[in-house]
């Protein structure tokens, strides 16, 4: 804008410069008389002075207290005794020595500009803070929901993370990114569920294809050993059914695992009184235990209960107790342990046997995987593997440790919720 | 005794019948599951033996329809499906018993002699079991062989129980883990045989004439034969 107003003046100034060069310095007063009559109260400002500062013509009565008479330019005061009306009109003007020391003085008003000037800032500054302040609010609003539906997202995937794979992620229908990558989930959640129901399936189909077989395979055994009348032939196919009851119960094992796997939680939680499990399982493994001279200690506290499958919790049990007395040598020690405390139930059983080294600690988890050491015992390494999927389920702990010698397994479970 | 037989493999199913009829059983038999119903439906047998996966209609859906219309005849499911959910879906929906294939005959036997006699003996309130020399009050939970007081542990006592009840029948290790230990789940090892072993020694050891036999590639016998 001040770039506009110094155009003005300097045309003027061009104007006023031709009249001077044509007329002299009458023509330059007569011009600027003519000028300031044609317009009394414009914005145009004119202050024409012989040396002294004594006026010649213009609207301005006196030279302004700022400005000397020197080429350039200069911003001032416009006050009621330089004649003008109203308080802190500023004016911009471009002063001009011409020849023998008279100056001359152009220039404009500018208040109204810098009223303008002035509303224009105004109206940007507020309108800036408004709009901030909008943003602001939107922004937080914005975010809050958007912190919202990112908690529900992750709510419902720790559910379905939990194994409710059914549950879907809600889109609100506005189509928006949230909306997408509900969708997106969803359609990834029900790729998921399919491929388990197709691996359930497979694994249905096996069962059933493979098992019927064997049942053959069985039953034709089973008739053999009935109509056999050889003593020596009826040893040797008993053998033979033993050893396909031993490979179906791998096979079963195998089968057990991938589905407690697949499944991810307890069917059918029941609130179980794991005392009187434990006391169980050591009543039925006991007399084993006792057949090798082994003592076993027990140290069960009564009345621990927790939420889960019976049937599951007693087959962990049963294998852990089972590896014990197998893995122990005639002689050796078992101790038993259930205890509750403020961080849930726990139950131990340690041995005085073979143990198992360091680094093979993680690996007796996985599927055959067996101890170079007991290879010569019989089992067919699927018992920690079920024992794992088990606690997994009931979203328990299973930790080895050093008995010194011999094993300690301890299996931490949630006190009984699930 | 008339049997049903509605069992879609066509070897099991000869081996089934053959092994039956052998046994002095009347046996009809179908492949399919509506043939199966409709004989379930219209015919009186004495037990049926179902399996769950069949053409036509399956073996649940079968179950649950004889039931519904108020038939009590006892039902032997077999599958091939025998997850603790199976066999609980199985019992569930109106069997009276679950055997997982492969089965061994004299399981399926043993299975359904205890399936019959549980009708009738639940009728009348038994307090005492004998078998040859060897006496069981239930009430006073006293065992005795020839006149000599035997003294069982509470399991080995709920044992010799089963066995009587059920004497002259095949047992088997798995029914005896169902009935006696009431868990279904799948001994690492011969821990059964143990406990069979303890109990031989006790009822049997200074006695000439053994009761308690093992029936090889089944289980065992309580028998005076």
């Amino acid at each position: 804008m001040a770039d506009q107003t110094d155009e003005t003046i300097e045309a003027e100034i061009v104007g006023l410069a031709e009249q001077y060069s044509r007329q002299g310095v009458n023509g330059l007063i007569s011009v600027i008389r003519e000028r300031v009559a044609r317009d009394p109260n414009g914005k145009s400002l004119y202050l024409f002075t012989a040396r002294d500062y004594i006026k010649l013509a213009g609207n301005l009565d006196e030279w302004p207290d700022s400005a000397q008479v020197q080429d350039g330019w200069v911003n001032f005061q416009l006050d009621e005794q330089v004649g003008w009306e109203g308080n802190d009109h500023v004016a911009r003007a471009r002063i001009f020595v011409v020849q023998g020391g008279l100056g001359l003085l152009v220039g404009r008003d500018v208040h109204d500009l810098m009223v303008v000037k002035r509303l224009i800032e105004r109206a940007i500054n507020w309108g800036m803070g408004i709009t901030l302040a909008l943003a602001l609010i939107g922004g937080i609003m914005m975010s809050r929901s958007t912190a919202k539906r990112i908690e529900v997202i992750n709510q419902i995937s720790r559910k379905i993370m939990d194994g409710n794979l059914a549950l879907r992620i809600p889109g609100r229908g506005t189509g928006d990114d949230f909306d997408q990558l509900a969708e997106n989930l969803n359609q990834m959640l029900d790729r998921i569920v399919q491929l388990m129901d197709g691996i359930r399936h497979v694994s249905d189909n096996i069962a059933h294809d493979l098992r019927t077989p064997l049942t053959r395979l069985r039953n034709q055994l089973e008739s053999a050993l009935i109509s056999a009348e050889k003593e020596e032939d009826r040893e040797q196919i008993s053998t033979a059914v033993a050893e396909a009851d031993k490979l179906l119960s791998t096979f079963n094992a195998l089968l057990r695992i991938a589905r407690l796997e697949t499944g991810g939680k307890v069917a059918k939680p029941e609130a179980l009184d794991l005392s009187q499990l434990m006391c169980d399982a050591v009543e039925l493994y006991e007399a084993l235990a006792e057949d090798k001279n082994q003592t076993m200690t027990m140290n069960i506290q009564s009345g621990v209960t927790t939420l889960g499958d019976k049937d599951l919790l007693f087959q962990v049990m049963s294998n852990l107790i089972d590896n014990a007395i197998k893995y122990t040598p005639e002689g050796g020690k078992i101790s038993l342990q259930l205890i509750e405390s403020e961080e849930g139930v726990c139950f131990e059983v340690a041995d005085s046997g073979i143990g198992i080294p360091e680094d093979e600690k993680d690996k007796v988890f996985q599927r055959f995987y067996r101890v170079a050491k007991s290879r010569s015992l019989p089992g067919n390494g699927l018992g920690l593997s079920l024992v794992l999927a088990v606690i997994a389920m009931h979203k328990g702990e299973i930790n080895l440790a050093n008995a010194n010698p011999g094993l300690k397994v301890s299996v931490k479970l949630p006190k009984s919720e699930l | 005794m008339r049997v049903l037989v509605i069992e879609d493999d066509k070897d099991v199913a000869a081996y089934l019948v053959k092994g039956l009829q052998e046994c002095d059983h009347v046996v009809d038999h179908t492949l399919d599951g509506k043939d199966g119903l409709l004989l379930a439906a219209s015919e009186q047998y004495d037990i049926m033996i179902i399996d769950r996966m069949l053409p036509g209609m399956d073996g649940l859906s079968i179950i649950k329809t004889v039931r519904a219309t108020g038939n009590r005849t006892p039902i032997l499911i077999l599958s091939a499906l025998g997850d603790v959910d199976d066999r609980v879906e199985g019992l569930r929906g109106g069997g009276d018993d679950y055997l997982t294939k492969p089965f061994s005959f004299t399981e399926l036997l043993a299975r359904m002699d205890a399936l019959l006699r549980r009708g009738s003996s639940q009728a009348e309130q038994v307090t005492s079991l004998n078998l040859a020399d060897l006496e069981m009050d239930l009430l006073s939970r006293v065992v005795k062989r020839g006149g000599q007081k035997i003294d069982l542990q509470p399991r080995e006592f709920r044992l010799l129980e089963y066995l009587m009840r059920h004497a002259e029948q095949v047992v088997t290790r798995t029914m005896l883990l169902e009935q006696v230990w009431d868990y279904h789940f799948d001994p690492q090892t011969n821990v059964i045989d143990v406990h069979i072993s303890r109990l031989r020694s006790k009822i049997d050891k200074e006695f000439d004439k053994p009761l308690l036999q093992t029936v090889r590639g089944a289980g065992y016998i309580l028998s005076e034969k």
